[in-house]
């Protein structure tokens, strides 16, 4: 661990929490239909979208009603990226004249950009044209996080309202997210992007003479693109697909360690700040901050031993005469898979952020990793992305292991357990446990299979445990939503094209429909008045509390995947 | 409930459609255009009106008066820019092994009497295959065979090295590099002035 290492993490930690408060408050005005400030100019674009579609935003959906527009919604936008694919080759925008996505492929990449998961089956540069980008992934984009977003201030109207049958209406959610929230703070971040050298511009590319030619080509080809509005929302969006096959890591994508700095913060600034909405919105602040604290005990340890991990290097180059110190000069570490304009904290923060939000983006290759530096990562995904966690179904997911928490507390100490006001009972338990056991079942079964057939085995890059951790970390990834991968995984296959795509399916949609739930569920209680026994949830003993709970579940059900992948490797590396 | 959500749904899908697919793109392009015109066009270098290159974009080089990058993992050429890639290679991978091993061969044959130990991101594959940088010290490393194979004094090479140096960003983010094509290109350019 560098001292240029502990700043880093320290300034990114502080630079995050200066705008939780800031954008927390701010969207908490969005969603409770206050003046934001930029009512004057998105106002009336808002209205007019209501007046063509015909509804009135204020009238409430029973839990049921938002879960069938939800569902609706997302799956139209499934719809329209497969067939954008299926048919690029005849549409326009194409200047690189690529022809169509076959239909196992393009069905992954519909789901994974539908469900806010971003897995990237495809090369960007080679596979997808222009108008499939711009029409089908960018839009994905937005309203993929923005539904994330509506199903969580459903979730937290359940909370705040008192005996009323209704969560608030979908459609103004989803649109109200996109225009006051998403596409203001796309567009910042991507101009910003553009000063730094992220490349924006419909030309596809430019050929360049080669200073040294070799290897019998004298010429260079740079790949170029309206990338910079991709890549802002990828990351605040928690969505993570890149432009280009790459990802972060191209310097196209993100040229200086500056570009790194600020798509870092994008990946956690809506999902900490979120934490702040909550606590607005449930009328005590500090419930909002209990939650982004347990968060922020979980991902801080992470990143220094992440980063730690990485410095040390790889034992392996130790006797050829490498210099893999730390110096005022170099990165040191192991450097395989990273850019040296990031060195190793710029990569090791980085890779904490992207697997504990579930953006899933890369600015480092995972799979070069040091052992226990991708178990990190992996280990974050398996959490259930809830600390931090997608736009908005990182903080739901969180909620469903307070309601665990506060069940098991309440079994403890012989009180029927409540949160915020509501009786937690059968019900609410039963749809949060399913929301806790879905992803697990889908991780470890999914890798199951994927050890014992063909097409699963075959597609490993590296031998041996390694490669069982490269099928385990795609799983983790598709089976939370993440998108990141341990890229030497060749899953451009029939077999793994599908199984993820399922993966993500389920995953997304089969816990949203029980977090509505939940949410109509707790939105028709009473409130019971605050007594000498209620439990308080904003003390260090609940936030602890939760962390355990998340820790414990974490832990348990993973550890032996977890021992047979990357604890293996590492035994065998310092074992030689 | 099934039925009259159709109509919103298929207006909704569509405006938001046109605003963040097609709208939004093009506001960032039109401020790109404007302001960063240089920025969002690849950032190119220019000779005689030519582009050469970009200075976002790494090359390869194996040439002993060049200073070399990093090893790029792309196929099937080192530094292809149509289609970047890392090597994915696992750290005890034998394949990953070989690569820094034959790396350090083609180091050592270039330049048999420099014994420093060399700095690992010049043996070791970047996450893009089109690393632009290589760290101070890997720049460092390479100035005796540059210097020598273009029969210059190494005080030279080295403040040419210093002029392509960026430190940490307010000195805190990022790591000190040195744009390894901007500083071949000047190094050329050095030559021809002496020369002519």
């Amino acid at each position: 661990m560098t001292w240029s290492a502990i700043i880093h993490i320290i300034v990114y930690i502080a630079a995050l929490l200066v705008f939780v408060k800031l954008l927390g408050a701010y969207m908490a005005r969005v969603y409770e239909g206050r003046p934001c400030g930029i009512d004057t100019f998105f106002g009336p674009i808002e209205r007019m979208i209501y007046r063509a579609a015909g509804i009135a935003p204020e009238r409430g959906m029973s839990w049921k009603e938002y879960a069938v527009a939800m569902l609706l919604f997302n799956i139209a936008g499934i719809v329209v990226v497969y067939l954008l694919q299926r048919f690029q080759g005849i549409l326009p925008v194409n200047p690189q004249a690529l022809p169509a996505v076959p239909p196992d492929l393009a069905f992954n990449t519909a789901v994974s950009f539908a469900t806010n998961t971003n897995w990237q089956s495809y090369g960007g540069e080679t596979t997808l044209s222009y108008l499939t980008q711009m029409l089908g992934l960018t839009v994905q984009n937005f309203v993929s996080a923005a539904t994330g977003m509506a199903v969580l201030v459903a979730l937290i109207r359940g909370f705040a309202q008192k005996q009323i049958e209704t969560i608030g209406n979908f459609w103004a959610d989803l649109v109200r997210s996109t225009l006051y929230i998403l596409i203001p703070l796309a567009l910042i971040l991507a101009c910003a992007l553009v000063s730094q050298g992220v490349v924006q511009t419909f030309k596809h590319s430019e050929k360049v003479a080669l200073l040294q030619a070799g290897h019998g080509i004298t010429e260079q080809v740079l790949p170029l693109g309206p990338a910079a509005s991709q890549v802002a929302i990828k990351q605040l969006g928690t969505n993570g697909g890149g432009f280009f096959n790459v990802n972060s890591a191209h310097p196209f994508e993100n040229p200086t360690p500056l570009s790194n700095f600020m798509e870092m913060l994008a990946i956690l600034l809506i999902p900490a700040a979120l934490c702040y909405t909550f606590g607005v919105m449930v009328r005590d602040k500090r419930q909002g901050w209990a939650l982004l604290a347990a968060m922020l005990i979980i991902i801080v340890p992470c990143l220094f031993v992440c980063a730690g991990i990485e410095q040390k290097g790889n034992p392996l180059l130790n006797g050829l005469g490498v210099d893999q110190r730390w110096s005022a000069a170099q990165p040191g570490g192991n450097m395989e898979g990273k850019e040296a304009r990031f060195g190793i904290a710029g990569s090791a923060v980085w890779a904490v952020a992207t697997t504990a939000a579930s953006n899933g983006s890369v600015n480092a290759m995972h799979d070069s990793f040091m052992p226990l530096g991708g178990l990190i990562p992996l280990w974050l995904m398996q959490l259930g992305e809830v600390i931090f966690g997608g736009v908005g179904s990182g903080l739901y997911g969180m909620l469903a292991f307070v309601i665990i928490a506060v069940f098991i507390a309440g079994l403890m100490i012989g009180r029927t357990p409540e949160y915020l006001g509501k009786k937690i009972e059968a019900y609410e338990m039963k749809m949060a446990s399913l929301i806790i056991l879905i992803p697990p079942i889908l991780v470890l079964i999914g890798t199951a299979v994927a050890v014992v057939v063909p097409q699963g085995k075959g597609a490993v890059l590296n031998a041996g445990a390694h490669g069982f951790s490269e099928i385990l970390y795609a799983f983790s990834s598709a089976g939370n939503n993440n998108g990141s991968a341990f890229a030497g995984l060749g899953a451009n296959n029939f077999f793994y094209n599908i199984a993820l795509g399922l993966a993500m399916f389920i995953a997304r949609y089969w816990l949203i429909i029980p977090i509505l739930a939940i949410a109509g569920s707790l939105s028709r209680k009473r409130t019971v008045p605050v007594s000498q026994g209620t439990l308080p949830t904003h003390t260090p003993l609940f936030v602890l509390f939760v962390v355990m709970v998340v820790l414990v579940v974490g832990a348990l059900t993973f550890f032996p995947a977890l021992a047979l992948g990357p604890i293996v490797e590492h035994l065998m590396l310092y074992g030689h | 409930m099934f039925r009259e959500h159709i109509r919103p749904m298929l207006v909704i899908f569509a405006i938001l459609t046109v605003i963040t697919g097609v709208l939004y793109p093009l506001a960032v392009t039109g401020v790109a255009h404007c302001f960063f015109r240089d920025q969002g066009n690849g950032s190119l270098v220019v000779r005689d009106g030519r582009a050469v290159g970009s200075r976002l974009i790494g090359q390869q080089f194996d040439d002993p008066k060049y200073f070399w990058g990093r090893l790029s993992a792309t196929a099937p050429v080192p530094y292809n820019g149509a289609s970047s890639a890392g090597s994915n290679l696992g750290p005890m991978n034998p394949a990953f092994i070989e690569a820094v091993k034959a790396r350090i061969a083609a180091l050592k044959a270039a330049d048999p009497e420099n014994t420093d130990p060399i700095p690992v991101d010049l043996v070791t594959a970047s996450g893009s295959g089109l690393d632009p940088h290589i760290s101070a010290a890997a720049a460092r490393y390479q100035v005796g065979r540059v210097a020598r194979a273009r029969g210059v004094s190494p005080d030279i090479v080295t403040s040419l090295v210093q002029k392509h140096t960026a430190g940490r960003f307010l000195g805190i983010i990022g790591e000190p590099i040195v744009n390894v094509l901007g500083l071949n290109l000047e190094l050329d350019g050095y030559k021809n002035t002496k020369t002519e």
